[in-house]
């Protein structure tokens, strides 16, 4: 091989590695490795990762976070196939019932499930809160959901409040978490 | 005797036809698509979810769905990822174009690296003639006479 063949060679070699160097700096660095959770469990109040979804209710309606600011929200991540899914149900259509008159809002969202199971889910359990399908499960990622159910709680500013409840809201290590989180949408608790 | 061989490869070809619109299989499906959770296939998963994609499938084949009608139904449902392999066309084709791209420009890159090596190796043949450097052989041929002494 001639010399500046070997050149062009190594130098090409050192780019890749530069590159492939540079890359894991900027997934480390601007990374959001474990999505809006990750910074909820730093303390911090991110913004709640913005969705349109279509909405397991209606037939062709879709929904947008966008369209519920001002709005205190629960945001609440399920699958008919989960267990404790089928436990907590209650306990959030009831949350629901209980404070929609202060303009809260209950969203769920059915991801990695097929639609149809969803739909009897819903009808089983008497949900009437809006619950919109994401059967790809394109949020999760974003908003660091690892498992079902989880449950968020979104201000009237669009912010991430309270902590991410990892399992049914209606267990006895949930509950206080879950009333808080509601405390701190509505805004009357810091 | 031609007639009889045309007959052959005519019954071939039907039976070839007839086992391609057969009934697609169960355990063929599940290897093809992927678990939503474990993103494994789903005849490696066990999961609640795999469980039930795998009954939507039985159900499907017992109503006379075709592999890709049950396949498009899936995607429709839990999008392109539940393929376990990529379709061949838009963006995904590139999935399938740049490990071949990548094994081309290997081939290309060893090969020029040993047809290099070859010539710098028949240059190094040509050139060398055997003979050992004049002060080298001086030097032996004193070692030598001194060892014969």
């Amino acid at each position: 091989m001639t010399g500046r063949a070997k050149t062009v060679g190594q130098v090409v070699a050192l780019a890749a590695v530069a590159g492939l160097l540079a890359l894991l700096v900027w997934k480390l660095a601007f990374g959001n490795g474990s999505g809006a959770a990750g910074a909820l469990a730093k303390g911090k109040h991110p913004v709640a990762p913005a969705f349109t979804l279509s909405r397991l209710d209606t037939a062709d309606g879709k929904l947008s976070l966008a369209s519920l600011k001002g709005k205190p929200v629960v945001v609440n991540f399920w699958a008919s196939w989960c267990i404790p899914c089928k436990g907590e149900a209650p306990a959030l259509q009831k949350a629901y019932e209980k404070y929609r008159a202060q303009g809260l809002t209950v969203l769920g969202i059915d991801a990695q499930d097929f639609r149809q199971d969803a739909r009897h889910f819903a009808k089983r359990f008497g949900v009437t809160y809006p619950v919109v399908y994401d059967g790809s499960g394109s949020t999760l990622g974003k908003w660091g959901v690892t498992g079902f159910p989880e449950t968020f709680f979104v201000d009237r500013s669009g912010r991430l409040v309270g902590e991410r409840i990892q399992g049914g809201i209606d267990t006895a290590r949930n509950k206080a978490a879950f009333a808080r989180g509601i405390r701190l949408a509505l805004g009357k608790a810091q | 005797m031609t007639r009889l061989l045309a007959l052959a490869l005519v019954a071939l070809a039907l039976v070839g036809s007839a086992a391609a619109a057969g009934p697609p299989r169960q355990a063929d499906l599940e290897a093809e698509i992927v678990c939503p959770t474990c993103h494994t296939t789903l005849d490696q998963s066990s999961s609640p979810i795999a469980t039930r994609m795998k009954e939507f499938i039985r159900a499907r084949i017992a109503a006379g769905a075709s592999a890709s009608q049950i396949k498009a139904q899936l995607v429709a449902q839990f999008g392109p990822g539940v393929l376990a392999e990529p379709p061949k066309h838009g963006f995904d084709l590139l999935a399938w174009l740049l490990p071949l791209g990548a094994l081309a420009v290997g081939v290309v890159v060893v090969g020029a690296l040993a047809w290099t090596w070859s010539r710098r190796r028949g240059g190094d043949a040509e050139t060398g003639d055997g003979a050992l450097d004049p002060d080298l052989e001086r030097r032996v041929d004193e070692e030598l006479a001194r060892f014969e002494d």
